[in-house]
C-alpha cells in the first residue's frame, strides 16, 4: 500500500481559557490518499474545521495540538517549527475558506496577490509567475484571465472570487487541499460549479482533497469517502456510498435522515432530539449518548473506539458484539 | 475621477465663502473699526473721511463683495496695530509655523506609526507596556504643560536645546527656513515634539488598534495559509490596510496642528502665525484675526480635499464607486 497523503493520527486539539481546558479535538485518526475526496461532515462545533486548521498549522493561541500526529506523505508535520510549517502552507497544503468575499485582501489586484503567493514558494521570475498566473486563472474558469488578473477583489462575484480563492490555494500544486466550507456562502447554482471545480482539479493534479461541510449533498456528489464527526471524534467513517445509504451510527443514521429527498414520499424529515454538547461539559462515555434512542448503561460510562464494521469504521458499543456476547454467555 | 476632484473642489469653495462671511462680519461685531484707527481726540469730520477712505460708508453686502474679492487675492487690509499689509505679516510669519507643523506631524506619523505595528504585534512585551503608559501621558497632559517640562529639563537644567525663538534661519527666497542651519534644527525639536506628542499618541492608539483588527481578518488567515512570510503578512497586507484610516486622521490633524499651534508658539516664543494671531486678539487687531480665520480654513479645508483623493489611492473599492456613481 502506497503511503496516504494525509495521515492524522489520534489528533487532540485543546484550547486554554481561564476557566478550564477544553478539548475541541479528541482523538482523531484518519487517512487521505492520493486523488481521494474525504468529506468531513457534522454539525457546527464539532471540530471540523479545528482539524483542517490543525493540519495547516494555523491553530493560533490560545489553542493548540495537544497529541497526535499528522504525517504529510509519510513526513510528520505537526511539530515543525514555525517557519517550516509556512513553507509547507501554500506550497505542499492548499487552503480554500468559507468566504471569498473576505479572504481576498481587497487593496490588492488578483494578479498581484497570486504572483506573490506563487514567488514565496517557488523560484520563478515576474513574468514567469505572472504567466502561470494567468494559465491557473484559466484552469479556474475565469474568463478572459489575461485582463482580469489587473482587476481587484471587489470587480468580481462571488462564485468568481471563490475561482480566484481555488487559484491562489493550488497556484504551487501542492498534494492536499483543505476546503472549509467552500460552498456555503455561494447562492446554489454556483455551488454545483466551484464543487465540480474543486473535484476536478482534484482529479487533474491526483491532489488529495479534505472537504469541510455540513451539506451532505456536497459530500454526496464529491467526496469519496466521508467522516461523520460528533464533538471533536469521528462517529462513522467509510466510503460515501455506504456511510450515505447504510449508516451505522445513531448520529450518522440521525443525520442521514434529515435530508431531504425529491422521489421520497411526503413525510416528516427525522429529527435528532437535543443539540450537541458543549465543550466544556462533554458527558462521560459516548458524548452522544443523551441524544441517541439506543444508548444502554455502557454508553455512559465507557468511550467507544473506532471499530472496522465491513468498509466502515464505527465507533459504537452497538457494534462492539464481542463483549456483548461474553455478557450473554455470563447470563445463560 | 475628475468629476469627483471637481464636485469636492466647489463643495470646498462654498465652505470658504461662508467662513468669508464670517470672517467678514468680525469686523462689524467687534466696534467701529475707524476708533480703533484714530486717536480719541480726533474731530468727526477726520473720522468720516477715514470711514470714507477705508469705504466703510458704503452698503454691507458691497463691503463684503469687495473684501472677498480682496481675500481671494491674499490681500486682507491693513493690520491696526503695525499698519502693514496683513498679507505681508502673515507671508513672513507663515514659513516658520508651517516648518514646525510640518515637523510635528512627521515626529507624530513616524513614531505613531512605529509604536503602533510594534505594539500590535508584540502585545505582551515591556516596550509595549512603556509605549501604551507614553501614549496615556501624551493623551492627557496639556500641551503648555509638556512644553514648560521641556524647557525645564533641557534647557534650564541641561541647557542643551535653546528655550525660545527660531535659531539662525536662512532666506530662500521669501520663504525662511531654519532646516538648514544648526541652531535652527535645535530650536525646532522641542517645539515639533511639544506640538506632534498628542497627534502621536492618537496615531499609535489607532495603528495599534486598526492593525488588531485587520490581523483578525479571513484575508489576513487566507495569506497565512498560502504560506506568506510573516514579514510579507504584516507589512503588505495588515499596514497597508491599517493606513487608510490613520490617514484621515493624519491628515485633519495636520489642520489642527497648524491651529493648535498657537499655544506652543507662546510657550516657545516661535515667530510664527499663531503668536501674531494671539498678539492681535490682545489688541483687538481685527484684520489679522480675520485673515487668520481664512487661512487656517483654507489649509483645513485643502488638506480635506487632499484626503478625499489621497484615499481613492489607496482605496481601489472607492475608486470605482466614484467613477460610476449610484
Amino acid at each position: 500500500m502506497t503511503v496516504p497523503v494525509l495521515s492524522v493520527r489520534n489528533l487532540e486539539v485543546e484550547f486554554l481559557t481561564r476557566r478550564s481546558t477544553l478539548h475541541a479535538i479528541n482523538g482523531v485518526s484518519f487517512d487521505i490518499a492520493k486523488g481521494e475526496v474525504l468529506g468531513v461532515v457534522g454539525e457546527s462545533g464539532a471540530g471540523k474545521s479545528v482539524t483542517g486548521l490543525a493540519v495547516i498549522g494555523l491553530i493560533d493561541p490560545p489553542g493548540r495540538i495537544a497529541g497526535g500526529e499528522i504525517y504529510l506523505s509519510g513526513t510528520r508535520i505537526d511539530h515543525l517549527p514555525p517557519e517550516e510549517i509556512r513553507r509547507i502552507r501554500g506550497k505542499r497544503i492548499g487552503m480554500i475558506f468559507q468566504d471569498p468575499l473576505t479572504s481576498l485582501n481587497p487593496l490588492y489586484r488578483i494578479g498581484d496577490q497570486i504572483v506573490e503567493t506563487i514567488r514565496t514558494h517557488l523560484n520563478l521570475s515576474e513574468t514567469a509567475a505572472r504567466k502561470r498566473a494567468i494559465d491557473l486563472l484559466a484552469e479556474v474558469g475565469i474568463p478572459a484571465p489575461e485582463k482580469r488578473i489587473d482587476a481587484y477583489p471587489h470587480e468580481f462575484s462571488g462564485g468568481m472570487r471563490q475561482r480566484v480563492v481555488i487559484a491562489l490555494a493550488i497556484c504551487a500544486e501542492p498534494e492536499l487541499i483543505i476546503a472549509d466550507e467552500p460552498t456555503t456562502a455561494l447562492d446554489v447554482s454556483v455551488q454545483a460549479q466551484i464543487i465540480s471545480l474543486i473535484k476536478r482539479l482534484g482529479r487533474d493534479h491526483g491532489t488529495a482533497v479534505m472537504l469541510v461541510t455540513h451539506d451532505m449533498g456536497v459530500i454526496a456528489e464529491t467526496s469519496d469517502r466521508v467522516a461523520v464527526m460528533y464533538s471533536g471524534r469521528i462517529a462513522e467513517i467509510g466510503p460515501v456510498q455506504d456511510v450515505v445509504q447504510n449508516p451505522l451510527h445513531p448520529y450518522a443514521k440521525g443525520l442521514m435522515g434529515a435530508i431531504p429527498t425529491l422521489a421520497g414520499e411526503d413525510k416528516r424529515l427525522v429529527q435528532i432530539p437535543g443539540s450537541m454538547p458543549r465543550l466544556s461539559a462533554i458527558p462521560p462515555g459516548c458524548s452522544f449518548n443523551p441524544r441517541c434512542a439506543f444508548a444502554f448503561d455502557r454508553c455512559r460510562v465507557e468511550r467507544p473506539e473506532p471499530l472496522k464494521q465491513g468498509s466502515h469504521a464505527v465507533a459504537c458499543h452497538l457494534y462492539d458484539t464481542a463483549p456483548n456476547e461474553t455478557a450473554k454467555e455470563t447470563a445463560a | 475621477m475628475l468629476a469627483f476632484t471637481l464636485r469636492r473642489a466647489i463643495q470646498a469653495i462654498g465652505v470658504m465663502i461662508a467662513v468669508g462671511v464670517i470672517a467678514f462680519s468680525m469686523f462689524r461685531f467687534a466696534g467701529d473699526p475707524v476708533n480703533q484707527i484714530v486717536s480719541l481726540d480726533t474731530p468727526a469730520a477726520e473720522r468720516e473721511a477715514v470711514r470714507k477712505s477705508l469705504g466703510l460708508d458704503d452698503p454691507v453686502p458691497v463691503q463684503f463683495a469687495r473684501y472677498f474679492a480682496n481675500a481671494a487675492q491674499f490681500k486682507f487690509g491693513v493690520s491696526y496695530q503695525f499698519r502693514q499689509p496683513v498679507s505681508n505679516l502673515l507671508m513672513e510669519r507663515m514659513p516658520a509655523t508651517l516648518e514646525l507643523a510640518a515637523c510635528a506631524t512627521v515626529f507624530a506619523m513616524v513614531f505613531g506609526i512605529l509604536m503602533g505595528v510594534y505594539s500590535a504585534l508584540r502585545r505582551d512585551t515591556f516596550l509595549t507596556k512603556i509605549f501604551q503608559a507614553v501614549s496615556l501621558i501624551g493623551i492627557s497632559l496639556p500641551t503648555f504643560l509638556i512644553g514648560i517640562l521641556l524647557i525645564y529639563l533641557f534647557s534650564v537644567t541641561l541647557g542643551w536645546l535653546p528655550s525660545f525663538g527660531r535659531g539662525d534661519v536662512v532666506r530662500i527666497g521669501w520663504w525662511t527656513t531654519g532646516l538648514l542651519t544648526l541652531s535652527g534644527l535645535k530650536a525646532l525639536i522641542m517645539p515639533s515634539i511639544t506640538l506632534g506628542l498628542f497627534q502621536m499618541t492618537l496615531i499609535m492608539r489607532l495603528v495599534r488598534a486598526e492593525m488588531l483588527e485587520v490581523l483578525r481578518t479571513d484575508y489576513i488567515r487566507f495569506a497565512r495559509a498560502r504560506g506568506l512570510t510573516t514579514r510579507a503578512i504584516h507589512f503588505g497586507h495588515a499596514l497597508k490596510n491599517t493606513l487608510v484610516p490613520v490617514i484621515t486622521v493624519a491628515g485633519l490633524q495636520f489642520g489642527s496642528v497648524i491651529a493648535f499651534a498657537i499655544i506652543t508658539e507662546t510657550v516657545f516664543q516661535w515667530p510664527g502665525m499663531g503668536l501674531l494671531f494671539v498678539q492681535a486678539v490682545q489688541n483687538v487687531d481685527i484684520p489679522i484675526m480675520a485673515a487668520y480665520l481664512l487661512m487656517v480654513s483654507l489649509i483645513f479645508v485643502t488638506i480635506n480635499l487632499v484626503v478625499d483623493i489621497l484615499y481613492t489611492i489607496v482605496d481601489p473599492r472607492l475608486r470605482s464607486t466614484i467613477s460610476r456613481p449610484a
